[in-house]
């Protein structure tokens, strides 16, 4: 019985997949285990402590007393204290909390829009470059061939110069020079962060594209497909399996960016934690809910695309 | 010369591709007909332009000059619909080129239904016929990335065969494979050659050559040096480099 039950752990580890799955499950179980001895202690204090009470009801008292008065209990309670009021200063009071709440408001409105628009200039632009890159034997000289030239140049140029320049310039520019007649700074926003991440996805889509083996672009034109029909059979579904990742990467990355949008006036979820510092002038409370906020945000969307990686790995057994 | 008189279905005339404005001569004036029914093998050193000469045949290489007809027509003409060419024209690969995100019914059924040859449920019905022609019948619902190389080659294979072609265009097909999955392929391709189909075929494998070939084109430094019967080829062979080529890899 023993000697059997050995031979299929034997076999077992011989498979990457298996050796890999007992390892996350045994670094799993450690943090648990940790956690478990932890709670063990806290519990064990309190009913140690709860038995105390009863069996000397001063005694206990005076020990409580005893540690609250020395540094480190004062220091905590203090610190307790002090929370609260800097708390009640910062968010209750005046119903300060609502400008992180419409500040969370419009930073979604700005990403959710500008990464549609981002999508769908990225899908443009890089459809035009790659294209331009894979058919280039194909073309002849002709009007059509000379737009599409004219296209590819100008899709180049979009992409130097996006990439190139910070953000904040861009935003800045947007709302002060090229649509300095604008009322709408949600608007100009949407525009300014969406034309930034277009280059960005557009680069990330062309990337994929251009990493799938060209035996299948000739496998499909073999067949007797032509240019469109192999790239959306064939081509595309590989590509946008390998950039799904990085699109959704590149979304996390722009409701961060968003954060400047403070640099035209407009109260995104950074620029609501900064109006309650200049309040109540304490910066600590205001700025690390504000970049808790975030934190949560990024960090729940992270997971979800490693859900989503997962499931597109699986698939492909 | 080959006494094959049957139609002619490609006509090659002078037939140049070059790279780096002439400097680089892949296919420097080659010409040839190959005729309907006839197994068209290619052998020549790695870099003497046989696979360029092949891929052109379906204008995966775009020829600097020169004229192909398939069918009566000129390919290389701009106006000719290449796309429709090709679909008489069946390609198969070295690296197979499978598509590794589709099944291996849906590799075979993609192309004809889509560019609305077929209905889905004939093209199934057909690949389901090829598959079992191949002793593939069993994997018709795997994906490629659970089959070996030999099995990845014959489904390449019957995909091109899918499409119905009058002729099957072979870019060293065995070159990628392990000894001891040459064989099927071979098998699968010789079968082909029985029942009748056009083939041109970019090979190493001098047996097959020998065997299935009606027809074996030598080729050096982009032009073709000697053609002839296998027989001839491997028996009294005329020009020098093949002769040198020859006692290499024989």
């Amino acid at each position: 019985m023993i000697d059997e039950d050995e031979r299929i752990i034997e076999e077992k580890d011989e498979t990457g997949e298996v050796r890999h799955s007992s390892f996350t499950l045994e670094k799993s179980s450690r943090t648990s285990v940790l956690f478990a001895i932890l709670c063990l202690i806290i519990a064990a204090a309190s009913i140690g402590y709860a038995i105390l009470l009863l069996v000397d009801y001063d005694y206990a008292i005076e020990l409580l007393r005893f540690y609250t008065d020395t540094g480190i209990g004062k220091a905590i309670l203090g610190w307790i204290n002090d929370f609260n009021a800097q708390f009640k200063l910062n968010l209750i009071d005046k119903d300060r909390y609502m400008y992180l709440v419409n500040g969370l408001l419009v930073t979604f409105e700005i990403t959710f829009f500008a990464t549609l628009m981002g999508f769908l200039l990225g899908v443009i632009v890089s459809s035009i470059r790659s294209s331009h890159d894979k058919l280039e034997e194909e073309l002849r000289p002709g009007f059509g061939t000379f737009i599409f030239n004219i296209l590819d140049k100008i899709c180049r140029i979009y992409l130097t110069v996006i990439r190139g320049t910070p953000t904040v310039v861009q935003l800045l520019i947007a709302y002060f020079v090229i649509f300095a007649s604008s009322k709408n700074k949600i608007l100009v926003a949407i525009l300014a962060f969406g034309i930034n991440s277009g280059a960005y996805v557009a680069e990330i889509i062309r990337s994929g594209i251009m990493s799938i083996d060209p035996g299948q672009f000739e496998a499909g034109r073999s067949l007797g497909f032509n240019y469109v029909q192999t790239m959306i059979y064939i081509i595309i579904p590989q590509a946008f399996k390998a950039v799904l990742p990085a699109l959704a990467n590149e979304f996390i990355v722009l409701i961060k960016e968003t954060s400047v949008s403070g640099y035209v006036g407009l109260q995104d979820l950074t620029k609501g934690g900064n109006i309650i510092l200049s309040q109540t002038y304490s910066p600590f409370l205001p700025l690390l809910i504000v970049a808790a906020i975030y934190l949560v945000i990024v960090m729940f969307f992270t997971k979800l695309v490693s859900i989503l990686e997962g499931r597109l790995r699986n698939s492909e057994r | 010369m080959s006494v094959n008189n049957g139609e002619v279905l490609i006509s090659v005339k002078d037939l140049k591709k070059y790279y780096n404005n002439g400097k680089i001569r892949a296919l420097d004036g080659v010409s040839n007909d190959i005729r309907k029914g006839e197994v068209v093998v290619i052998i020549g050193p790695s870099g003497s332009g046989k696979s360029t000469f092949l891929r052109s045949l379906n204008l995966l290489e775009r020829p600097t000059g020169g004229t192909i007809t398939f069918d009566g027509i000129d390919i290389t003409s701009p106006e000719s619909d290449i796309n429709k060419l090709r679909q008489n024209m069946g390609m198969v690969f070295q690296h197979f080129n499978l598509f590794p995100h589709l099944t291996i019914l849906k590799n075979m059924t993609i192309a004809p239904v889509k560019l609305g040859k077929l209905s889905k449920e004939d093209a199934e019905k057909k690949a389901m016929e090829l598959l079992g022609r191949v002793g593939l019948a069993d994997r018709a619902n795997s994906y490629p990335s659970q089959l070996s190389g030999g099995q990845k080659q014959r489904i390449a294979i019957v995909r091109a065969l899918e499409m119905d072609p009058e002729v099957m265009l072979f870019d060293e097909p065995t070159s990628a494979l392990d000894p001891e999955m040459v064989g099927e392929v071979l098998e699968v391709m010789k079968q082909l050659a029985k029942d009748g189909m056009t083939m041109v075929c970019v090979t190493h494998e001098m047996g097959f050559a020998r065997e299935v070939g009606t027809r074996v084109i030598f080729m050096d430094e982009g032009k073709i040096l000697e053609e002839n019967t296998p027989e001839q080829i491997f028996t009294n062979p005329y020009n020098d480099r093949l002769k040198t080529f020859l006692q290499k890899v024989l």
